[in-house]
């Protein structure tokens, strides 16, 4: 028995994951039009290289980073998730809090789901570590577990000796990881081992789950091979975070500001695992993920393996919207966020659809005074003082709220769900951070205009230098000019009168 | 006696030397507090503070000038700054030199420019492009809303436009305002 620790805090919701996870992943059905947003992940946008009327096949890239080398930025290019023809690039809305457009390619489908050309690396481990990072990024993976960070970032073989596969899958209503343990688990094997190899082969590779998915551990047990560690860990919100999981296997914290391949760890997800698997073994980029559509809202909650882009309302509809929908949730209950409306495309980062029903949603509580009652900072497995954060939060006191380390906060929202007051303290640390980097930004903003003015400066006074000179010269060769002709007529003039009186002479 | 007087007098010419060396080694140029001032100013280059630019203006208040809220564009986070770093009461924006809003964004109606430069010349961050009898357009990226070159245009096609929310830099609002709109289903 491998010897696990803890973490401080956390808490244990109703996890709700039966709705969802008995039945099999469904294939994804073909939408008419699929949207796909420039920006899916964190980091840069990419950049857009077909133009309306371009026939598109599947996986054919449309969007590229904004280089010429993707590995070598935050960013990853965005693949057609079906074939068919671009009919419009255009700002639609995106999954994202706020609700706001941002740019994507529609891409009309033709139902022929041809392929574009595919390369596969089948024999990786003959191939040095860059060449098979390089296809990874090219193949446009990011995390999917929820976060969307770029995977080949994570993926540089720096003295990387642990490697920990994420199936951990905290939080409650989401059993997409589940499911695809249970199906899958050859492809996540592999998958780990191809991560594995571009590490720079790492000694020690864990895949964690969480002890309430035993049908998962079961599957990835048969599948494991001697060099990797199947190993469950207790169900326990916020498990599935990186920092938590890493302090539960290893019993090592990952210190403030440092990520976590500073202490020789890289935390990939299942999912990732699998894209990686079918980048590399089969040649498929990005194209698809699986989605868990749960909640009292649909007939049959369930997970599907959506192609991305594909509008939710198609995905809810083929999971039986029933009438009555409250809220539509992507990602989790604890960290996910609630969308304005349904006609918004699944993107990299969507692992999960809560569409709420009427019963579901509790009434709002009135948020109450604070009690000072600590209960929040029992359960913060950051060991940060939330209670302290929100005073400073609420009142507007940035830099000290920093000073309470703000940023080092995960938003997993265990302060929030047990306060007994019902202050929404996550979304007060949300505001907080938001203001706080919107600050960040015009400060550099200032920076930039102060450079561009003094720029400015200097350069009027440099062409106002110059004018003179000009002028100065202009004159010079006038004035030479000027003189040079008086010359030449004195000249002549001599020239005639010596002419003259040697004719007078004559 | 004269032991004394020439020890004292040998240590008073070394510390002297001492610091006269430092003196010039560690000399500072300019004024330090200029440099913190402008470090907090917005750097709109806007003028409404009555100086021709930040630097000017943060020059001014060092040699006490100018006083602490006539930046409209810095709003009163950037006075209660100032009052921070200055050591200063706070006191409210004056009224006299602008009123405090949300950055604007400098837009040229195309149609009807007509290529005269006058734009492009009071342009304090070379953020407008053009030539002479061509059209001019504003770089968004680099315009610092400080409407210097709504004035000179001579056709009155340059306005001012709020910034367009975009989702990079969407801000969470304060807890309590509705933060998405309710959930209504599209009829798709």
């Amino acid at each position: 028995m491998t010897r696990l620790w803890d973490f401080h805090g956390g808490v244990k919701p109703d996890e709700h994951k039966t709705l969802s996870c008995e039945k099999p992943i469904a294939p994804a059905k073909l939408p008419p039009f699929l949207v796909l947003p420039f920006l899916q992940h964190i980091g840069e946008s990419s950049a857009p290289i077909v133009q309306v009327g371009d026939k598109v096949l599947k996986g054919q890239i449309v969007a590229h980073c904004r280089g010429e080398d993707c590995s070598l930025l935050m960013s990853v290019p965005i693949h057609a998730s079906s074939s068919g023809t671009v009919v419009a690039i255009e700002p639609r809305p995106v999954p994202h809090p706020s609700g706001l457009t941002a740019q994507c390619v529609v891409i009309e489908t033709d139902g022929e789901e041809k392929w574009a050309e595919r390369t596969a690396l089948v024999d990786y481990s003959a191939l040095a570590p860059e060449v098979v990072r390089n296809h990874i990024a090219k193949a446009g993976i990011v995390g999917l577990g929820g976060a969307g960070f770029p995977s080949h970032i994570k993926l540089k073989p720096e003295g990387i000796d642990t490697l920990i596969i994420n199936g951990a899958e905290c939080e409650p209503y989401i059993t997409c990881d589940d499911r695809l343990m249970r199906t899958h688990p050859d492809d996540i094997i592999v998958g780990a081992q191809i991560i594995k190899h571009v590490l720079g082969g790492a000694k020690r590779c864990v895949i964690a789950v969480e002890d309430n998915k035993p049908a998962a551990y079961q599957a990835l047990l048969d599948a494991a091979q001697e060099w990797v560690e199947v190993i469950q860990v207790p169900s326990h919100y916020p498990m599935g975070g990186e920092r938590q999981l890493i302090q539960v296997l290893t019993g090592k914290e990952v210190g403030r500001a440092q990520f976590p391949p500073s202490i020789g760890i890289v935390v990939h997800n299942v999912e990732t695992a699998r894209a990686v698997y079918r980048a590399v073994q089969q040649g498929q980029p990005l194209v698809s993920r699986v989605v868990t559509i749960t909640g009292e809202g649909v007939e049959r909650p369930q997970n599907i393996e959506v192609l991305l882009g594909t509008p939710m309302h198609f995905v809810i509809d083929q999971c039986g919207r029933k009438p009555g929908i409250e809220r539509l949730i992507m990602g989790g209950p604890m960290m996910g966020f609630a969308l304005p409306h349904d006609d918004m495309p699944v993107i990299k980062t969507t692992n999960c659809l809560i569409v709420s029903g009427a019963d579901e949603i509790e009434t709002p509580h009135l948020a109450m005074p604070c009690i000072r009652c600590g209960a929040c900072a029992d359960v913060c497995p950051i060991n940060l003082l939330p209670q302290q954060l929100y005073w400073y939060a609420k009142a507007k006191n940035f830099q000290k709220a920093q000073d309470y380390h703000l940023f080092d906060c995960i938003d997993c929202g265990c302060c929030a769900y047990v306060c007994p007051s019902h202050i929404p303290l996550v979304s007060y640390y949300r505001y907080a951070k938001a203001e706080i980097r919107a600050s960040e930004r015009e400060r550099q903003k200032a920076d930039i205009a102060r450079q561009r003015h003094k720029f400015h400066t200097f350069r009027l006074e440099r062409d106002k230098k110059e004018r003179v000179a000009r002028v100065k010269k202009q004159k010079a060769v006038v004035e030479k000019d000027k003189l040079a002709a008086i010359r030449a007529a004195v000249e002549r003039v001599k020239a005639k009168k010596v002419k003259s009186e040697a004719s007078s002479d004559e | 006696m004269i032991v004394a007087i020439a020890v004292l007098g040998g240590l008073a010419l070394i510390f002297g030397l001492l610091l006269g060396y430092a003196g010039v080694r560690f000399k500072v140029e300019g004024d330090p507090v200029v440099d913190q001032i402008d470090a907090l100013l917005p750097q709109q280059q806007c003028g409404k503070c009555g100086y021709p630019g930040c630097r000017p203006y943060a020059e001014g208040i060092v040699k006490g000038e100018a006083d602490i809220n006539q930046c409209s564009p810095g709003g009163k986070v950037g006075m209660l700054a100032l009052a921070a770093l200055l050591d200063r009461e706070p006191k409210p924006l004056s009224s006299e030199h602008g009123v405090e809003q949300a950055q604007m964004l400098a837009e040229i109606d195309e149609l009807n420019c007509i290529g005269c430069t006058l734009c492009i010349q009071a342009c304090p961050v070379d953020a407008i492009l053009g030539a002479p009898k061509h059209m001019h357009t504003v770089i968004a990226q680099e315009c610092t809303g400080c409407e210097l070159c709504v004035a000179p245009c001579p056709v009155d096609c340059i306005k001012m436009v709020p910034i367009p929310e975009a989702v990079k830099t969407w801000k969470w609002p304060y807890p309590g305002v509705q933060s998405t709109p309710e959930y209504s289903p599209c009829d798709n």
